[in-house]
């Protein structure tokens, strides 16, 4: 009895404490970061709070993980923080607040981050849902120092991928390195080298198409290069299902000549490699179709089930005012996403890493080759559903469990379920 | 007048009657309503009216949720709100059953689903039986005149005080291509392996940690059990010249039994139940290999995109079947043991 009476008066201040949690004012945002980007969001906050003593900004910083798994769960419950930086910006866009309403200027925002709004707000609606925090873009990047070291070139700007693969192996033999290349095992990351392949996932009624050509040329020669060691095993087959992993931690210990990824990884290789080797950004190798990276990013996002729109909008309106970006991006390193500061061409970037500055570079300058469909990926619905199938499968067809042929008919079998699934 | 010294009242009384005090008061105040509830209850109503609050919180906590899990299992869609979802009756079930051959993952529909029932299988048959065998054998060196005995005891169970997430990231980083044992075995001549992305090596792993993980709660019981069994059998047997094999058989072994179905029955349903650690070492992979039946209602329902809440809840509730079964085992079991030591 004691107990029961013990978890009762534990259950009454549970719900005491929760009825109060929201308080007028009470603004708490959901971040999650890669690199430095928590400890500037909570510098600039600071000094927003000082100005607005009236508004209380709370930040809970979390892993992205948490972002991922458990804030769906919380918005289809209802539930959340007022204002999230998330990735999966169009499947969780039902759960964004209109801000046009409630932002001091709407054409400031149509203006500067109108070009990303789509992907983040409810199909056919003109929705301000929030703005990107960065723009990525997914791309190479090359261990300068054991490509030198085992006197091989660096593969030229329009290098395919089979010229990279090929570089890369002669590197791993002369540098004894475990892999040759390595590719994070996610669906968002293999759909570069799919599209540069020629593969349209789009079909024309706008749901999921089977996998063709393009996607199953890549992916056949993908696994094949898994089976010869080119490419890292390990990534892909460390996981079942839709988990993701990233091969970084491989190539900061100089254990791969190459490494497939994104932008986001420049700071964080600019911090842990440090002096350690030389790097370098290689933009996104060519297949027979285009040499397109994909592009993405994280966005924040105001939450709709917010008891605070008011203090929310003020809170958004002073994060994407143009010295706020311009100052988030020279201070992450991240690329902005707001057009005026992209137009004025005037970011300084505080870091005193020459490979990161050129890195940036090769980045900005590989979003002019970045290809039609891959610039439909970001706000298409389907997107992650597909991703989710592409690396599931492929890991098992890596692992042996599936011949390559199956795990194609298989991820058409698992789309076609899953748009099923949902009824839409 | 004065006082003896006997009759002042001690401390402890003083303090007796101050805590007796006030409860008195509360007790005389809920005497009457109470007995006037027992009039109009009875006895077999009074017990009700004391279990109502502990079976409340385990309606709530417990048999609410369980009835949701049933309605979730036979609607379809994404969404979690109830309202939002529509019924399909027993299509979730249907689905998870439709298989050309049981033994034959890959001919299914949800071939994750009974890939991860065979590996279940798998996991429970050999941890259970390499458990049972592990914990019995060092609860009996444990139960000797060892030097340091409370040491060895102690390391034993210092691995059930960890974490699952620890015990994981513990055991990935001594098995992974940069790990400890690589590090080890590299002078001897071994290249760097990484034995979490080798199919067998990797299932054998996840048995070897759970084992290692859990081993000392069950020799803890064991070595309980071992501790109870009267001296005077052992030391009878000792002047028959009884052969120590036949003492095991004989003595040990059958007075050890409640303790060691007891033992089965909790490492059977643990082994039904392993996520946390697995999910840490390997996450499931290589490919399928070590994805397990808990991992694939966590993925179905939270991680999968979309996410399909009725098809984890339809596998859920086939899972608390297979652990209904298990308990009901061990109730029986349990009462068999009771009878046959009444009968004794």
């Amino acid at each position: 009895m004691r107990m029961t009476l013990r978890s009762l008066l534990a259950g009454a201040t549970l719900a005491l404490l929760t009825s109060t949690a929201a308080h007028a004012g009470d603004v708490r945002i959901m971040w999650y970061s890669d690199g430095i980007e928590g400890e500037v969001l909570a510098d600039l906050i600071s000094r927003f709070k000082a100005d607005n003593p009236d508004i209380n900004v709370i930040i809970d910083n979390v892993a992205y993980g948490v972002v991922k798994e458990q804030l769906p769960i919380q918005l289809e419950a209802g539930n959340g923080p007022d204002i999230a930086r998330v990735t999966a910006l169009k499947d969780l866009s039902r759960h964004w607040l209109d801000l046009r309403p409630l932002v001091a200027d709407a054409a400031y925002w149509d203006t500067n981050f109108g070009a990303q709004a789509d992907w983040m707000r409810p199909d056919g609606s003109n929705q301000i849902s929030g703005f990107m925090t960065q723009i990525t873009l997914t791309g190479g990047f090359a261990n300068k120092t054991l490509f030198e070291q085992a006197g091989v070139d660096l593969p030229g700007k329009d290098a395919t991928w089979d010229d990279w693969a090929a570089a890369s192996r002669k590197v791993a033999e002369s540098q004894k390195i475990p892999f040759a290349m390595a590719l994070d095992r996610s669906g968002h990351r293999i759909s570069a080298p799919n599209i540069a392949y020629g593969a349209n996932y789009i079909g024309e009624d706008g749901k999921p198409a089977p996998l063709d050509k393009g996607a199953k040329d890549f992916i056949g020669k993908f696994v094949g290069w898994a089976e010869d060691g080119t490419i890292s095993k390990d990534v892909w087959v460390s996981a079942a299902g839709q988990t993701y992993r990233a091969a970084a931690d491989d190539f900061i210990n100089a254990q791969l000549a190459f490494y497939y990824s994104g932008s986001w990884q420049v700071p964080n290789f600019s911090t842990k490699i440090g002096n350690g080797f030389d790097w370098v950004a290689t933009g996104s190798p060519c297949g027979p179709a285009s040499c397109t990276g994909m592009p993405g990013g994280a966005g924040l996002v105001a939450i709709k089930y917010t008891k605070n729109p008011k203090d929310v909008a003020k809170v958004m309106d002073y994060l994407a005012s143009e010295a706020v970006v311009k100052e988030f991006s020279e201070r992450t390193l991240f690329i902005p996403a707001h057009k005026g500061v992209i137009d004025k061409g005037d970011l300084a970037f505080k870091t005193q890493d020459p490979q990161v500055k050129a890195a940036l570079d090769i980045f900005v300058n590989a979003t002019k080759t970045t290809s039609e469909q891959a610039l439909k990926m970001p706000g298409w619905r389907w997107s992650d559903t597909v991703y989710g199938a592409l690396v599931a499968r492929i890991g098992q067809a890596i692992a042996g469990e599936l011949p390559v042929d199956d795990a194609f008919a298989r991820i058409d079998a698992d789309v076609a379920s899953k748009v099923k699934d949902s009824a839409l | 007048m004065t006082v003896s010294n006997a009759d002042k009242p001690t401390l402890p009384e003083r303090l007796g009657t101050i805590v007796k005090t006030p409860v008195g008061v509360v007790m005389g105040l809920i005497d009457a309503p109470m007995r006037a509830l027992q009039r109009l209850t009875g006895l077999s109503g009074m017990a009700l009216f004391f279990l109502a609050p502990n079976m409340l919180i385990f309606g709530i906590f417990v048999l609410l949720p369980l009835g949701i899990n049933v309605v979730y299992s036979v609607t379809g869609g994404s969404a979690l709100f109830l309202p939002e979802r529509t019924y399909v009756g027993g299509d979730q079930y249907a689905r998870l059953f439709d298989c050309g051959n049981y033994l034959d993952a890959l001919t299914c529909q949800e071939d994750a689903f009974w890939t991860a029932v065979g590996n279940t299988f798998w996991f429970v048959v050999l941890q259970v039986t390499f458990m049972i065998l592990a914990a019995l054998v060092t609860a009996l060196i444990l139960n000797r005149n060892l030097a340091a005995r409370s040491f060895w005891r102690a390391v034993f169970f210092f691995p059930v005080l960890l974490s699952p997430v620890v015990v994981g990231l513990i055991w990935r980083w001594i098995l992974q291509r940069q790990g400890l044992l690589n590090f080890i075995l590299y002078p001897f001549g071994m290249e760097p392996y990484n034995w979490l992305t080798d199919r067998d090596w990797s299932f054998m792993a996840a048995v070897g940690v759970s084992l290692w993980a859990h081993m000392g709660f069950y020799t803890l019981i064991l070595l309980a059990g071992l501790q109870a069994i009267p001296k005077d059998l052992y030391e009878a047997a000792a002047m028959d010249g009884t052969r120590p094999g036949r003492v095991f058989w004989r003595i040990t072994l059958p007075l050890l039994a409640p303790n060691l179905i007891v033992v089965i029955v909790l490492a059977l349903i643990r082994a039904v139940q392993v996520f946390d650690e697995v999910y840490i070492l390997t996450g499931g992979g290589p490919g399928t290999s070590t994805l397990f039946l808990t991992q694939y209602i966590y993925e179905t329902g939270f991680v999968s995109q979309p996410r399909n809440p009725g098809l984890a809840a339809a596998a859920s509730i086939l899972m608390g079947l297979v652990l209904v079964v298990l308990t009901l085992l061990q109730l029986g079991l349990g009462k068999r043991g009771e009878n046959k030591g009444k009968r004794r």
